[in-house]
């Protein structure tokens, strides 16, 4: 329904911006121009298929070899473990690490696409609030799920805080429990915001190139903002899997 | 928004308002949510196959290897540096050895040396005492001749003069007097 | 007519949402400026801190973020 047609009308209406800056994020079918179901092979299914290539070329063919003394490929890939690696044993303790398969899954995924999605003409799937909504969940649901298996009904004592004065704790654990389920909602609109936000903003830039008097002054914004999405891509990456280690951490160790 | 796109869309006259709807947040259009959940899911399982089958436990095979050559190495390195030690230190040995050998040899030397020159030195104190023995003899022998002549000559002298001075000299008188002369 | 106020008074309020990220600005100025201030004082202490600066940098931008999501559902989808 969201196809180019209307986009481009609304742009050519618009006037001032020959693009919208939001078209970038329209998913659309790749083949044909059918409805969007849920099979469908769309955009989304593209992309998303390259960072899969992409972490199959990162951590499966670099480290063809097994060299003892790494190439390129290899050095890139190692750095990868080992960076998620000591970053699972620092945040979530030593039996965390068991949870490193799957936190190492989310980090090189989100990193991939994040990345592809800097090329020109890419669409970034983790823009999307849908994407990172079931990835944010996912890690939510697997530490609710797990801190209750673990500890039964004692994972409770996550939001009763036995540091503070008695007549403060039903207060703080209200507020607990709120920022508790709030977590998902940050965790994924963080992630979506900011590279919605960075790419709405270098389309922005790149709609104001085609007016001749600004336009040297915007080619050196789309440079810079592009270098500091370039930043903003690996960071939240980072940052997501970080996070996701603080969370497991709350679920292995409830105790404050 | 849902309800607002229809409202949107009720106004048919409005159409811009249509296109602003469609074009405005392809996020929040939820006709595409299950597309998407669909293929994230599908990719998620995929990533994690292909992490947790293939990569994960090739790296770390890969970084246990390293890590074990590392240390191999390590162990070679410091047998290597025992062994360097152990060489030097018998060097070391050797070269004092060497050194007392050579410092033994040298006080010996000096040793037999200083033998030699307090024999030969012997040597020539016996032979310069026994020439001066002889000298202090001959010396004596000279002297007790010289005096003996001078005895003669004195005792001859006062006969001579107790002679010449008219009387008869006893000799044995003026020998004993020259005699008493001479010690006192 | 409504139609243009409305519209106009939703641009006026994704312009005011927008000063919620000057804020979240703020808030990462002073983690990372108060990190260096701490990190230079005792730099061996630096490194094992790192991960917790970027997890109250990702707290701080955080509300950032949501202040521009406010701004751009006004824009787009109200």
């Amino acid at each position: 329904m969201a196809s180019e047609a209307p986009s481009e009308a609304h742009g050519a209406e618009d006037g001032g911006l020959v693009f919208h800056p939001m078209d970038q994020f329209i998913v659309k079918p790749l083949f044909g121009d059918s409805e969007i179901g849920v099979f469908t092979i769309t955009n989304v299914t593209l992309w998303m298929g390259l960072a899969i290539l992409a972490v199959i070329g990162i951590m499966v063919l670099g480290t063809r070899k097994r060299a003892i003394v790494p190439g390129r490929g290899q050095s890139i890939a190692e750095l990868a473990y080992g960076f998620i690696y000591k970053m699972v044993e620092d945040v979530a303790g030593k039996d965390g690490v068991k949870y490193f398969p799957y936190i190492m899954t989310l980090f090189m995924f989100i990193v991939c696409a994040n990345f592809l999605g800097l090329l020109p003409m890419a669409f970034t799937t983790t823009s999307h609030i849908a994407v990172t909504a079931i990835l944010a969940m996912a890690v939510f649901l697997t530490v609710t799920i797990l801190g209750f298996a673990l500890h039964g009904f004692g994972f409770l004592k996550l939001f009763w805080i036995s540091a503070a004065p008695l007549p403060l704790r039903p207060i703080l654990a209200l507020i607990e429990v709120i920022s508790y389920f709030v977590r998902p909602v940050s965790h994924s609109i963080r992630l979506a915001g900011n590279m919605m936000a960075g790419h709405a903003v270098i389309k922005v830039f790149a709609a104001f190139a085609a007016v001749t008097v600004i336009s040297p002054f915007s080619i050196v914004a789309i440079t810079a903002i592009y270098a500091l999405e370039t930043l903003v891509s690996f960071i939240q990456a980072y940052v997501f899997a970080i996070l996701t280690c603080v969370y497991l951490k709350d679920a292995l160790h409830p105790h404050h | 928004m849902a309800t607002n796109t229809t409202e949107a869309t009720s106004h048919a006259a409005d159409a811009a308002q249509v296109v602003e709807e469609s074009a405005g947040m392809p996020q929040l259009d939820f006709s595409s949510w299950g597309n998407q959940i669909f293929w994230l899911v599908v990719t998620l399982v995929v990533i994690y196959l292909v992490l947790s089958r293939v990569a994960l436990p090739r790296i770390a095979a890969v970084l246990a290897d390293r890590q074990g050559t590392i240390t191999n190495d390590i162990a070679t390195a410091e047998e290597l540096k025992k062994k360097a030690g152990e060489a030097e230190e018998a060097y070391n040995k050797a070269l004092a050895d060497a050194r007392a050998e050579a410092q033994r040899i040298v006080a010996e030397t000096k040793a037999e040396m200083a033998e030699e020159l307090a024999e030969a030195t012997r040597h020539a104190d016996v032979q310069i005492s026994a020439k001066a023995a002889e000298s202090e003899k001959a010396i004596s022998e000279i002297r007790a001749g010289a005096l003996e002549a001078v005895k003669t000559v004195a005792a001859d002298t006062a006969a001579e003069i107790v002679a010449a001075l008219g009387s008869k000299a006893d000799a044995d008188v003026v020998n004993a007097a020259v005699e008493t002369e001479l010690k006192g | 007519m409504e139609e243009a106020l409305v519209t106009g008074l939703a641009y006026a309020g994704a312009g005011l949402a927008c000063t919620g990220m000057g804020g979240a600005a703020i808030g990462v100025g002073h983690v990372v400026g108060n990190y260096l201030s701490g990190a230079l004082r005792n730099p061996s202490a630096a490194a094992g801190q790192t991960a917790t600066m970027f997890i109250g940098i990702a707290f701080a931008e955080a509300l950032g973020i949501f202040s521009f999501l406010v701004a751009l559902l006004l824009m787009f989808a109200v």
